[in-house]
């Protein structure tokens, strides 16, 4: 076998895991159902008025990310856990944080952009003021791609125990607290008529920062989970 | 052989450390009850009434010092996980997951002993305060690490995905201590800081006897944990069987 280039490597898993979602096309449909649902609860529990919808709107469409984000996490490494293709993976001689970043990757595009796509529709329900919705959106652009490379952490810390969700949500949750202010911040300034800029460059930064960083954490754990 | 090399060496290995901390563990908490006794007596009769917040800032003397340690063990924990990652020392793997039930029970006592003494000076129990919330995001990271272990069947591959776990969180602590203090601060500020201190000496001896009293109490904790944990674990060896036939 000989041994291909990194970028080669990374294009070709790319390639296999949305051909594999786009098989799986219902189980990817579920955390957005999940998201929708949970939005709506929110009206339901707090009272249909707007001024007080709009007030809980940034956190209450970031909470929901953060839930459908985590629902899909668990499946990030699981069944190439199982089927026995990550050992193929970590003996193919590619370096396995460009495999974690790779996965991170498609899994940001199948369930991470879907949730921004999806953000209008939630801001509308959530009576948030239109001045707030381009904002959600890019905090959500810049959001969601951090919410899956930590996630991926806990994900493969926890693919080789057999109920690994529940633990996987209690670990990764205290780690979104910085993200979740940060946006919600963003949006509300927004709206008030106040700068934003400030929230997301931290925001961004933070991105980078988990770019350069979580691959490697999350080929550690990968590893740790195969030994 | 180098002696800091024979050393390090020593301290991995489980019979030596069994030894070794056997003989110190009663020095650390003979001197944990002296400084304890010290510290009380001071901060409990000898220090003045604080002049807005009356007897209640003698809560303090417990509070200050376990908020201290419960962030100094969280740090500790992922200094012992990076060492038990990279050098795989079995002895820093023992120890990680022997921290973190103390590091775990200081910062409840910082929490409680917190909100008590909230209600009569703030008037509330709780508030979403950026110290409050920081702290008890530091319990959730601890709760995460002890229930990951708990996770695994085998305590070696269930210490390094603690270790990695912890060494995960305490990257990210700083960023929800800032991040949190930014969105909403109540606290008063830190009296004591690297520019020196702004409290008197009568109310800083207490405190800082205390502080080191609570360090005490988590070498020797941690210690006597850990010995446990070795001897759990390594029931099967000689050196287990060895130590039991000689002192029965």
């Amino acid at each position: 076998m000989s041994r291909q280039s990194a970028g080669t490597a990374f294009a070709a898993l790319l390639r296999r895991d949305f051909l594999l979602a786009y098989r799986r096309r219902a189980e990817l449909l579920q955390p957005l159902v999940f998201l929708l649902v949970v939005t709506t609860l929110f009206p339901l529990g707090v009272g249909p008025s707007p001024q007080l919808l709009a007030n809980i709107a940034p956190g209450v469409i970031w909470i929901s990310a953060l839930l459908a984000t985590v629902l899909s996490l668990d499946s990030l490494f699981r069944s190439d856990y199982e089927d026995g293709t990550l050992e193929q993976m970590v003996l193919s001689g590619q370096s396995l944080a460009l495999i974690a970043l790779s996965r991170t990757v498609a899994h940001w595009l199948v369930a991470g952009l879907p949730i921004v796509l999806l953000s209008p529709l939630l801001a509308l329900w959530m009576n948030l003021p239109e001045e707030g919705m381009s904002i959600l959106i890019k905090s959500l652009v810049i959001g969601t791609p951090v919410l899956s490379l930590i996630g991926a952490i806990g994900g493969a810390l926890t693919v080789s125990l057999k109920r690994g969700g529940q633990l996987l949500s209690l670990l990764v949750f205290p780690l979104y607290v910085p993200l979740l202010i940060l946006a919600t911040s963003a949006v509300s300034s927004s709206v008030a008529g106040l700068p934003y800029t400030g929230q997301l460059g931290l925001m961004f930064a933070g991105l980078i920062a988990a770019l350069t960083l979580a691959p490697f954490a999350t080929a550690a754990a990968l590893k740790l989970s195969l030994s | 052989m180098n002696r800091l090399y024979l050393f390090f060496h020593k301290t991995g290995s489980p019979p030596w450390f069994y030894r070794f901390s056997g003989y110190l563990i009663p020095w650390l908490w003979v001197t944990f009850v002296v400084l304890t006794a010290i510290g009380l007596y001071l901060g409990l009769v000898r220090a003045p009434a604080d002049y807005q917040q009356g007897e209640s800032v003698r809560i303090m003397y417990l509070h200050v010092p376990a908020a201290w340690m419960s962030m100094m063990i969280y740090g500790l924990m992922a200094v012992w996980g990076f060492i038990a990652l990279v050098w795989r020392i079995r002895i820093m793997e023992v120890l990680i997951i022997s921290s973190a039930p103390v590091g775990a029970a200081f910062t409840i006592i910082a929490l409680i002993t917190g909100s008590l003494w909230g209600r009569p000076t703030w008037g509330t129990y709780w508030v979403w305060d950026a110290r409050l919330t920081s702290e008890l995001v530091l319990l959730f990271l601890y709760f995460g690490v002890i229930a990951l272990y708990n996770a695994f069947d085998e305590p070696r591959k269930a210490a390094r995905a603690a270790s990695l776990m912890a060494i995960v969180g305490a990257i990210n602590l700083p960023i929800i201590h800032y991040s949190v203090l930014w969105w909403n601060t109540l606290h008063q500020g830190s009296s004591i800081g690297s520019s020196g201190s702004s409290i008197h000496p009568s109310m800083l001896w207490p405190l800082l006897i205390m502080a080191i009293a609570c360090k005490f109490f988590y070498g020797a904790n941690l210690l006597s944990r850990s010995r446990l944990r070795l001897l759990r674990q390594d029931h099967r060896k000689r050196w287990v069987q060895e130590l039991l036939s000689e002192e029965s």
